[in-house]
């Protein structure tokens, strides 16, 4: 596509023994990463796992204390103008003058890009049309919603159509509407050859949009692989059971371990279990499990009292993935700013 | 299905109206903004914000109107016997104080910048690093001249003829703008070392307060005790403010404080310019 394959031999990422040292504060830890072209790559972690440093120092905000980065070919330390003209970032806060309109968001960063007037004005529009934000052009950023906000910021990410995208949980806090609107938003974008390095909370968005995925936990990768890998390791799904009598969650606890065979544990709820079930190769398997896992608890007289099955929690996954629940770490915004 | 729009809606899923992989597409033609497109960009944002935000203004109105009248009628009398008298020697005074003062509100705004997120957006554009504190500066021209305006149109309401005509009040209005653009940069120099425009307002409060009052704006030196003297003949504000006085009333003794206003300007230039630049760039 266009000019990605003009020097496609480089990944879009290289990282080789990358550390970052606040202080006494480990933020990166040894990240080791290669992030081909062309696709969207998921970096899932709980808050200050070290998602958001990466980024900076992926986008040349922020410099690595130790170890080699290479983005798109180009050295972070030696050669940042270079990376600078070809990325792009859209942060978790937003990056837009709050007293500025959409519109004049877009045309200063068009006319920074190099535009002329002309294709800076159109591109503006463009990009407002596109984004459904033509209606609210010439109000002030500072009035917007928080989907509109991350539309335009987004938007403001493509005034230069960049070959690699930094998003940094870019649904957080957003509606499920307007997570939707973005969600599509970056597969537009991917699917027109631009690589997107997309951080989140949400092992729901990871598996969504990217194709590959890092787990990152106190600043070192902890799993890496396709959505499939890391669910045949977590378990695609989670059954949550709810019991009328919690005398009987022994009983029901080796009757789902059996049935099911997977990872049965207690919940703090006293009534409450959930057991994590392996992927099935055929997803409707999942179902018939259950199914029997339920006929054999009704069969030994162990009452239900609410019953659900869903994706694992990034807790859930992390407790798989890692041996420890996520926890209460600091956020990623007491990191210190560049 | 290769041009779909953002749908804004289920339904609106089904009827794509504008084609994003085209404008993704279309796309990927790179410029680079020169240093100059780019300072003027980040002027035309500044400029802008002062639109917006007319708020931004008061500051740089209140001091002159406060400074003019406040000191005209306070010390007139006490000092030179009359108000008109003593706005002669007062006013190229207050107007170089005025300015003098105006100028750390740069420097909060610039802390505030980096602080926000855009901050982090205009660093990672491949422009020039100057830019952001160079557009700064054009709309802190227009902010001086703006304060600048305010302290002449008083004064001329409040009396005062300046004997230097109108080509004596531009001479000196611009020998203030450039002293007052040098205080800018050291301005956005400590701004980009603290980050925090409270801690830069009262940095510069703490320098311009002994600079202003310790200076010739209001009294002569003569009168003072030798070791206060002595600072107010280096203080570089007491030299703007002769030139702009010799300038105004057209004393035909300008040559030297002119020469050291400018050297002054030159040498804060100088050396907080580059530090400025440095800091911009600096990478946590």
């Amino acid at each position: 596509m266009t000019k990605v394959s003009s020097d496609g031999d480089h990944p879009a990422v290289e990282a080789r023994g990358l550390t970052k040292v606040y202080g006494e504060n480990r933020a990166l830890d040894g990240i080791d990463l290669t992030i081909p072209r062309g696709q969207v790559f998921g970096f899932l972690g709980p808050n200050g796992a070290g998602k958001t440093t990466t980024i900076r120092i992926l986008a040349t905000l922020a410099r690595p204390s130790g170890g080699m980065v290479r983005v798109l070919g180009h050295d972070v330390l030696t050669e940042a103008q270079a990376i600078r003209a070809r990325v792009a970032v859209t942060g978790q806060f937003a990056s837009l003058d709050e007293d500025l309109t959409g519109y004049e968001n877009l045309l200063i960063l068009g006319r920074l890009q190099g535009l002329p007037r002309a294709a800076r004005r159109e591109r503006a529009d463009a990009l407002l049309a596109a984004f459904d934000l033509t209606g609210a052009a010439g109000r002030p950023v500072g009035g917007y919603s928080g989907g509109m906000r991350r539309r335009l910021d987004i938007g403001a990410s493509l005034i230069v159509t960049p070959d690699l995208l930094f998003l940094d949980e870019p649904t957080t806090g957003l509606d499920p509407r307007s997570r939707n609107q973005v969600w599509e938003l970056v597969r537009r974008v991917a699917a027109a050859g631009t690589t997107v390095l997309l951080t989140t909370q949400y092992l729901e968005e990871a598996d969504q949009l990217a194709e590959r995925i890092a787990v990152i936990d106190s600043g070192r990768i902890v799993a890496e692989g396709t959505s499939a890998q890391l669910k045949s390791r977590v378990g695609s799904s989670t059954l949550h059971i709810r019991l009328l009598d919690g005398e009987q969650r022994p009983q029901a606890s080796q009757i789902l371990a059996g049935a099911l065979a997977g990872t049965v544990q207690p919940a703090a709820d006293p009534l409450a279990l959930s057991v994590m079930i392996a992927t099935q190769p055929d997803a409707t398997d999942t179902g018939r499990l259950v199914g029997h896992a339920m006929t054999r608890l009704g069969e030994a007289g162990v009452g239900i009292a609410e019953l659900s099955l869903g994706q694992p929690s990034l807790d859930e996954a992390f407790l798989a993935l890692t041996g420890h629940r996520t926890g209460p770490a600091t956020t990623d915004h007491e990191e210190p700013q560049a | 299905m290769s041009t779909l729009a953002i749908p804004t809606s289920p339904a609106a899923a089904e009827d794509p109206e504008v084609p994003i992989d085209a404008l993704l597409a279309a796309g990927r033609e790179r410029r680079r903004a020169g240093a100059l497109t780019a300072s003027a960009a980040f002027g035309t944002r500044a400029m802008l914000k002062l639109r917006h935000d007319p708020k931004q203004l008061v500051d740089s109105a209140a001091i002159p109107i406060l400074f003019t009248v406040l000191f005209t009628y306070l010390f007139g009398g006490a000092i030179s016997g009359s108000t008109g008298d003593y706005l002669t020697d007062l006013l190229p005074g207050v107007l170089s104080m005025s300015i003098a003062i105006v100028t750390m509100y740069g420097g909060g705004r610039l802390a505030q910048d980096v602080r926000s997120g855009a901050f982090d957006r205009f660093r990672g554009l491949p422009v020039w690093r100057g830019a952001l504190i160079l557009g700064g500066l054009l709309s802190d021209v227009f902010r001086y001249l703006f304060a600048s305006a305010i302290v002449l149109g008083l004064g001329l309401a409040m009396g005062y003829r300046p004997d230097g005509g109108a080509p004596g009040v531009l001479a000196a209005v611009v020998l203030v703008v450039a002293f007052g653009l040098s205080l800018s940069l050291l301005w956005a120099a400590v701004a980009l070392a603290v980050r925090d425009s409270a801690v830069v307002l009262s940095i510069a409060n703490a320098v311009l307060m002994p600079l202003s009052f310790a200076s010739n704006v209001f009294v002569q030196p003569s009168t003072m005790p030798g070791w206060l003297r002595a600072f107010v003949d280096v203080n570089p504000l007491s030299h703007v403010a002769s030139a702009a006085r010799d300038l105004m009333n057209d004393t035909g003794d300008a040559g030297a404080d002119v020469a050291w206003s400018l050297i002054a300007t030159a040498v804060i230039t100088l050396v907080c310019a580059p530090i400025a630049l440095r800091l911009y760039g600096r990478q946590s």
